[in-house]
This record gives structure tokens, C-alpha cells and sequence, in this order.
């Protein structure tokens, strides 16, 4: 044994990648999550017999979840700040109702009514905000009364029936889709023209970015990795909008989610309000005594929370061009699995947006490969929690790894 | 048989990189009230928590030996079973608890099915009471009743475990006066009964009230133990400053400059028991280029001005004015303070100062982030930019910006904290404890960076337990003692002597 280990050179442990490699791997570590929902999709489109990968269900996977996404973008950033929301689903409901009402009782135009939705989803959010960041109440507890508050609005506004059958240009919001090709059209292509700028615009976009980053010194993937990486969100983008143009276009709700993954990565990395949820999230004493006020930016998160609800149940009702008693049941915890599932902390500070998604849509194929399957719904539930206890243990088990690594 | 009831030989406890006892021997007589004296640092505490098991026997060396018994402890249930109970400087009571449930918590006292016997536990509760001449009824919550009755119902529970050998860490350090007193005189009644105790406290007139013997212990090493006939104030101060002040201080030559700060009739009350003052009619100056000291023992309220005046982040009922360059400004936010260019790194960078799961960088643009804002946005190629300018400057020891403060070492994180706050551009800066936790290496680069400022004109505040470090970087230094200020001294006047006995001066009442 001591023989070896002189023998073998102190400076050269066994086995060394080339630095290309290892910042490759590193950085597909970093983006464990998203070779996760790979991994999901290729692991259903088997068990599907490709089912799951047709360009209709893949239109419906983005249909079906853009409520949970867009509840997940709102939820993350709540999360980061240390808080947590329950009342979205119930929120999502009562505007849904209230939409209803002022469509078919109030006789507003569609797009009136959509903006008085929003308003009262401000409002709302803000009536939690104000226990929450003002008074000092657990968010938990302020929004399990809300779930309750609101779910009970919800009922009231409804009167014990159903409100249905919402304008054309309302319903589009949930079920409507962008094309400009006739019903016999085997292919869309205005929808290709669009994937074509947005892949355009992503690889302008990260071309800048690196650019930038090179200009003021800053370390960047290496070209070949970079090269590849463009290539792959080209593909991807790519194969995703033909798939879409050989359906029906481009689903409103995906134009909806593309215009709020764009504003809020924004607001997330870019803007001092982000960076401060953040700073909350990470330390909110140290924020505090940084001059970041925290009161403030819970109060607006909540708010933000509660316009997001609203634009969820708006999506929501629209889709089933039904507002219901049962509508939004569980959002809350599917929004909620989908931003721990996509990598946010439990004790705050950590999460991004685009996590967030990916975990929604981890959610979503799920969901949606498990129904394929026939799995019944009870089974669907059970996998669906066992897959957001694992994701969140990995998350744990790496952080202790992490923190034994650094203590001494 | 000896007369010693406890005595711990040649013990040393080293936490990774620094060595915090170093052959200690403290030997206490059966039957005698034993205080250990020494400076915020000195070792104190680790030495009680080894007695009492906190570090359990194998993380230290040497012996402890107890009722002539070498024993090992494993936990603080083991010691106590031995009949040694420790009392915290912050009391370890459950506030939603009956007086009754938290003596007996843990230790019930149950019927014969095992169930908790209210009345029989209610009945000796009352007569630990009457042991620490407590008159209130057992089943009254410990929130409804003040710290010193909160501090008896301890000792109560010390009594109920049958304690041989009582430990108190600084147990008057939030008592007031008659409350103090009372303490003491309950310390001497149980010496009667035959039980030991050993008193931590910074307060030289106590120790001569009450103490047989004095360890003095500086620097983790015991410097002498004194018989009660020799205790003498100026004795203790002796031992515990005693230390050689090589060049562990960069030179500074001061260039004063103007006025930059007036604090007047500075008072800040405690934020929940709002009729205790805690800061009381501070006055203080600071000029530009000025390095000025706040020395202060523990509890005497340092910090808490500082945070009172930074954005009113410690305190109730605060009140007092404050000028900059002879403008009146007020500082009722953090925010409000920075804008006036007031900036305050706090004592403990962990809890308060720092975002640990966040990287260098955002660490440091976190109190100026506005400066960074183009168009809307954070510019982060050049907050990137500007980090990375500190992180040269500031010698902050990480391969880049974007390593996350958790990692770093204090030292380093200390520095991280400093560039957070000069980012910001103050006139004024409050550090409070900069060098605690730190190594003696990136102390002298601190103190460096201390002077860096101050020659840039910056006015500058330091807080610190440690004299001879408020000694060897300040032009001038101020005495705290109960939320006032009882001196101020020039440094060149100033001696360790001079100022502790400014700093233990008490109120005239």
C-alpha cells in the first residue's frame, strides 16, 4: 500500500476532466432540475408509447398547466421571501366568480371585466399583505384564513350556481389559440415564424449577455459549451413550436406565460425590489439592518400574489368557460410543490422563476403521463407527494452535505 | 480528603484555530462563594461549560475532579446528577409555564400511574420558594413575574436537582438594584446550607461583597486565584488586563478634522419592558478623521445605542438628538440613517450582517443597490465590477465574487461587511466588535483598514470588550457603565486602569 503512494505523484489524483469538462458537468449539477423534467418526459413518452410527446397533448400540457405556472411564478417569489401562500386557489376561485358576475349580472365588456378581476386580486392580495407585513401574522395563518375567506366569497358570489358561457374573447384566455391558418392547413405558419423569432431573440439575448459578462471580466461558459447549449434551446424551442403549429398555434395561455416568465426573471434578478426579496429571504434581520424595508416588500408580494391569483382564475375559468364552487381546488399545493420541487428553500432565500416552471411542468407531465397511462387518481396523488418529499430531501441532503463541507 | 470540592486541572479546549483554555486549573473549596473574573473573551464561559458538560469529556484535555472523583461528563444531565447546575446568563425558562412546571420540567413529580401529581408538585415548589425567600403563588406564568424573580425561580430548580455546586453566569448582569442585592444575599443564605457556588461577574463591588476566593483568567490562561482577604479592585483589573501591548496596532497619526456627529441626550428604553432605561442621556462627539471608542462591559448598552441611533433598529421610547456637520437629522429608518450617511456593521456578522447563502457580491451592493440601478434595472456586470474592486482592495481572500458568504472564513466575512458599508459612502461609520471571532492576522488588517478610512476623513466609532484593542487603534475613548456615559479620556490619557474603572462605575442611587 505505502509502495503505491509514493509511487504515484502527490499532484495527480487519479482521474482529472479537462476544464471544459468538469465546468460542464458542474454546471448540468446546477441544472439538476431541468435534466430531471427531461428525464420525466423521456421516462413517460416511453411508458405513453409517445403518446405524451403528440403535438395536441403537448399543446394541452401547456393548456391544462398555464394556471399552476402562473400561480407558481407568484408562489416562488413568496417563498423566497420565507412566507408561504394558501388562499391562491381560493382567490383564483372568487375572481373567477367575480368575473362572472360582472359579465353576466353587470354587463361589462370582457376586457373591463378582465382588468376589475385584476384590480380586486390587488386588492385582495393586499388585504392579506397588510395582516401579514403590518400587523405581523404568519403568512400561513393570514392565508389559511384566506383560503377560507375567499372560498366562502366565492360561494356567496356564485349564489349555489354555476356561472358559464363567457365571451369569445374571454374564454381565449384559457382555450384560445393564435393562428392564421385555415381549419385544413396541415401546418401553421405564422406559429413557426414566431418559435423562429423567439429562438432568435434567446440566442441575441444570451449572445449579449455573454458579451457583457466577458467585458467586464467575468468567467463564461466555454465557447464549445456555449455553442451547444444554444443549439440544444434552438432545437427544443424549435421542435416545440412545430409541434404547436401542426395543432392549432400558439395557445393564448402560452403567450400569457412566455410575457410573465420574461417580467418576472427580470424582476427577480434585475430590480432592486427582486434582489430585496432575496436579501428578506436570506436573512431578514440583516436586510433590515441593510435599510431594505421589509415591510414593504412583504406588503407587495402579497399583492403581486394576489394579481397573479386573479390571472389564474381568470385562465382558469376561461377554460372551462365555467365559473364553479370546486374551481381552484388544491392550486395552492400544486403551486406551492412546484416552486419546492423546482429548487426553492423551505427556510426562504433561495428559488428562481425558472425553477419554479420547470417544476410546475414536472408536475405537469406527471399528471398527464400518469392519466395516459390509466393510472387511477389516487395513485396519481400519492406519486405526485413522494416525488415532492424526494425532490425537497435531495435539496436538504445536498445543503448538509454542502454545510458540512464548509464549517470546517 | 481535601477541603476542594471541585478542581479542574490543566484543562484546554481548542475550537478549530483558536485556542480557547489553555491549561486552566481552578480549584473551589467546599462550602465557599468562588468568583471567576475576567475579560468579555477570556475564557469564562468555555471553562463553565466544560464543568457542566455543555462540551462533553473528550473535546478537552486535562481532568476534572469532583467531590475527589474524576469524572466524565458526557452531557449537562450527567453534571447534574452530580449535583453541579449551571445558570445561564439568559434564563432557560418556559415563559408559558407555571413557576411549579418549570422547576419540575423534566424532573415531575409523579403519582404511582405515572402521571404528573399537580398538588404534591405545587406543594414542594412552594417550599423551593420560601428556600429563595420568593413569595408568589407556584402556579403563576414566568411571564408574569420580573427577571429577578425569574432568576430566583432558577436557582429554585437548581435547589430541587439538590445541587451541591451552584453556577451562576453573570446573574445580576439584568437585575436592578434591590433585585441584586437580594441575589447576593440569597448566594450567602445558601452558603450556610452548605452549597458551593461559583459566580461569574464583571462587577468588582459584588465580587468583594460576597466572594472567599477570586480566579482571575485572561486570554484563556488563569492568572491567579486571590484569598478574600487580598481581593482588591485595582488586584482584579490588574489580572485581568494585564497583557503586553506589543505593535499589534498599525501606527495612526490622526488628522482631525471638523465635527461630524453630535449625538445629544441620546436615550433609548428596553423594546419590551419599556420602563427600563437602557441607553440613558448619551452625549457624544465624533469628528472627521477621528477613530473614537465606546468602552463598555457586557449589558452596559453599547450596542444598543449604536442600534437605537442606526434607524432606530434596537429600543422603545427613544429620544435625543442628532446632528451631522451641525444639522439636525433624524434616523428612524435603516434606510433614513444611510441616507444620511450614517452606517453601522453590526457585533455579530452572522446573525445581523450578513446574507450567508448569498455570494460576495450581493453581500456587498445589498445597503447601495440603488447605486447600481440603470434604466430601471441592476446593472450586475457592474455590481460584478465594483465587488470585485473591493474584493482586491479590502484583501477579501476567495477566488471570486461569486463564492458565497457562509464559506469564508471571519476574517474575510468581516471584510465583506466593512465593503458592504464603505460601498455605501458614509460620513460616519459604527463598528461594533470588528475584530470579534477573528484571528490575530486579519485583526491587523482590519485595524489597517480602520485607519484607511479615518484618514479619508471618515468619523469613525468603535465598539469593542477588548481595551487593549480600543487603546491601540482609537484617538479617544468613552467610558459606558448602565446606559450612561461616565467618562471620555483622550487616549494618551486613557490606561486599562482608568477606563474599567470608568466602566464599572455605577449608578449613585
Amino acid at each position: 500500500m505505502s509502495d503505491t503512494a509514493v509511487k504515484t505523484p502527490a499532484k495527480k489524483p487519479g482521474f482529472q476532466l479537462p476544464p471544459t469538462l468538469s465546468h460542464i458537468v458542474s454546471d448540468l449539477g446546477k441544472n439538476g432540475i431541468f435534466l430531471a423534467l427531461i428525464a420525466v418526459v423521456v421516462l413517460f413518452s416511453i411508458t405513453t408509447n409517445g403518446i405524451l410527446l403528440r403535438p395536441q397533448n403537448i399543446s394541452n400540457l401547456i393548456v391544462q398547466n398555464g394556471y399552476i405556472l402562473i400561480l407558481a411564478i407568484g408562489m416562488v417569489l413568496v417563498i423566497v421571501a420565507g412566507h408561504i401562500d394558501l388562499s391562491v386557489g381560493s382567490i383564483a376561485a372568487f375572481i373567477g366568480a367575480f368575473s362572472g358576475v360582472l359579465i353576466r349580472d353587470l354587463g361589462f365588456p370582457w376586457w373591463l371585466a378582465i382588468i376589475g378581476a385584476l384590480v380586486i386580486g390587488a386588492v385582495v392580495g393586499a388585504w392579506q399583505g397588510f395582516w401579514i407585513a403590518y400587523v405581523g401574522i404568519p403568512a400561513f395563518i393570514v392565508t389559511l384564513a384566506g383560503m377560507l375567506i375567499f372560498r366562502g366569497l366565492a360561494l356567496i358570489t356564485l349564489g349555489n350556481s354555476n356561472i358559464g358561457s363567457f365571451p369569445e374573447e374571454y374564454r381565449a384566455l384559457g382555450n384560445g389559440f393564435i393562428s392564421f391558418a385555415g381549419p385544413d392547413a396541415a401546418i401553421d405558419v405564422f406559429t413557426l415564424v414566431v418559435g423562429a423569432l423567439a429562438i432568435v431573440g434567446l440566442i441575441v439575448q444570451q449572445v449579449r449577455t455573454r458579451a457583457g459578462r466577458l467585458k467586464y471580466g467575468q468567467s463564461v461558459d466555454p465557447t464549445v459549451w456555449f455553442i451547444a447549449k444554444m443549439a440544444f434551446v434552438a432545437v427544443g424551442v424549435g421542435a416545440f413550436t412545430y409541434a404547436l403549429a401542426t395543432f392549432k398555434g400558439i395557445p393564448v395561455t402560452l403567450i400569457v406565460l412566455a410575457v410573465l416568465l420574461m417580467i418576472y426573471g427580470i424582476v427577480a434578478n434585475r430590480t432592486v425590489f427582486g434582489r430585496h426579496i432575496y436579501a428578506i429571504g436570506g436573512n431578514r434581520r440583516a436586510a433590515e439592518l441593510s435599510g431594505v424595508k421589509t415591510r414593504s416588500v412583504d406588503f407587495w408580494l402579497f399583492v403581486n400574489m394576489g394579481i397573479l391569483a386573479a390571472l389564474a382564475g381568470l385562465v382558469f375559468t376561461a377554460r372551462l368557460n365555467l365559473a364553479g364552487p370546486k374551481a381552484g381546488d388544491g392550486f395552492e399545493l400544486e403551486a406551492i410543490s412546484a416552486a419546492f420541487i423546482g429548487g426553492a428553500a423551505v427556510q426562504g432565500g433561495i428559488g428562481t422563476i425558472s425553477g419554479a416552471i420547470i417544476g410546475g411542468l414536472i408536475i405537469g407531465v406527471l399528471n398527464n403521463g400518469m392519466s395516459i397511462m390509466g393510472i387511477g387518481i389516487e395513485w396519481q396523488q400519492a406519486v405526485k407527494g413522494l416525488v415532492l418529499l424526494l425532490a425537497v430531501a435531495f435539496d436538504v441532503y445536498n445543503k448538509r452535505r454542502a454545510g458540512a463541507s464548509t464549517s470546517r | 480528603m481535601t477541603q476542594n470540592i471541585l478542581e479542574m486541572r490543566s484543562i484546554t479546549k481548542t475550537f478549530p484555530g483558536v485556542k480557547a483554555l489553555s491549561d486552566v486549573t481552578l480549584e473551589v473549596a467546599r462550602g465557599e462563594v468562588h468568583a471567576i473574573c475576567g475579560e468579555n473573551g477570556a475564557g469564562k464561559s468555555t471553562l463553565m461549560k466544560v464543568l457542566s458538560g455543555v462540551y462533553p469529556h473528550g473535546t478537552y484535555d486535562g481532568d476534572i475532579v469532583f467531590e475527589n472523583e474524576t469524572v466524565e461528563f458526557k452531557d449537562i444531565r450527567d453534571s447534574e446528577a452530580k449535583g453541579i447546575v449551571i445558570i445561564h446568563q439568559e434564563l432557560a425558562l418556559s415563559p408559558y409555564l407555571s413557576i411549579a412546571e418549570n422547576i419540575f420540567l423534566n424532573n415531575e413529580v409523579k403519582n404511582r400511574f405515572g402521571l404528573i401529581d399537580w398538588n404534591k408538585t405545587n406543594l414542594e415548589a412552594k417550599k423551593l420558594l420560601a428556600r429563595v425567600g420568593l413569595d408568589e403563588d407556584p402556579v403563576t406564568r414566568i411571564l408574569d413575574i420580573g427577571v429577578g424573580k425569574q432568576q430566583l425561580v432558577e436557582i429554585a430548580k437548581a435547589l430541587s436537582k439538590e445541587v451541591k455546586l451552584l453556577i451562576l453566569d453573570e446573574p445580576t448582569a439584568a437585575l436592578n438594584d434591590a433585585d441584586s442585592d437580594h441575589l447576593l444575599d440569597l448566594i450567602l443564605h445558601l452558603k450556610e446550607q452548605g452549597i458551593t457556588s461559583i459566580i461569574i461577574s464583571h462587577k468588582l463591588n459584588e465580587i468583594k461583597k460576597i466572594a472567599d476566593s477570586v480566579t482571575v483568567i485572561r486570554d484563556g490562561k488563569t492568572i491567579e486565584t486571590i484569598r478574600r482577604a487580598d481581593v482588591s479592585e485595582d488586584r482584579i483589573i490588574k489580572g485581568m488586563v494585564g497583557r503586553d501591548l506589543e505593535n499589534r496596532y498599525p501606527d495612526h497619526t490622526p488628522h482631525i478634522g471638523e465635527e461630524v456627529l453630535r449625538v445629544e441626550g441620546w436615550t433609548a428604553h428596553h423594546p419590551q419592558d419599556v420602563s427600563r432605561v437602557i441607553v440613558d442621556s448619551v452625549d457624544l462627539t465624533v469628528h472627521a478623521g477621528e477613530i473614537v471608542g465606546i468602552a463598555g462591559l457586557m449589558g452596559a448598552g453599547r450596542t444598543e445605542f449604536a442600534m437605537s441611533l442606526f434607524g432606530h433598529s434596537y429600543g422603545s421610547r427613544i429620544s435625543g438628538k442628532v446632528y451631522k456637520r451641525g444639522v439636525e437629522i433624524k434616523t428612524r429608518s435603516v434606510d433614513e440613517a444611510i441616507r444620511n450617511g450614517i452606517a453601522y456593521a453590526t457585533e455579530d456578522r452572522k446573525m445581523y450582517g450578513l446574507n450567508l447563502i448569498e455570494d460576495i457580491k450581493r453581500n456587498i451592493s445589498m445597503a447601495s443597490l440603488r447605486k447600481l440601478v440603470r434604466g430601471g434595472l441592476v446593472n450586475d456586470n457592474e455590481e460584478y465590477k465594483v465587488a470585485n474592486e473591493y474584493r482586491q482592495s479590502m484583501n477579501i481572500k476567495s477566488p471570486t465574487v461569486l463564492a458565497k458568504t457562509g464559506q469564508l472564513s471571519g476574517g474575510n466575512q468581516q471584510k465583506v461587511v466593512l465593503s458592504k458599508w464603505i460601498y455605501s459612502d458614509p460620513e460616519v461609520l459604527i463598528l461594533d466588535e470588528p475584530t470579534r471571532g477573528i484571528d490575530v492576522g486579519a485583526k491587523y488588517e482590519i485595524y489597517t483598514i480602520i485607519n484607511r478610512l479615518a484618514n479619508e476623513g471618515k468619523a469613525i466609532i468603535v465598539i469593542s470588550s477588548e481595551l487593549p484593542e480600543l487603546l491601540g487603534i482609537c484617538d479617544r475613548i468613552y467610558a459606558l457603565s448602565e446606559g450612561r456615559i461616565t467618562g471620555q479620556m483622550p487616549v494618551s490619557d486613557a490606561t486599562p486602569e482608568a477606563l474599567l474603572k470608568l466602566m464599572t462605575l455605577e449608578k449613585q442611587r
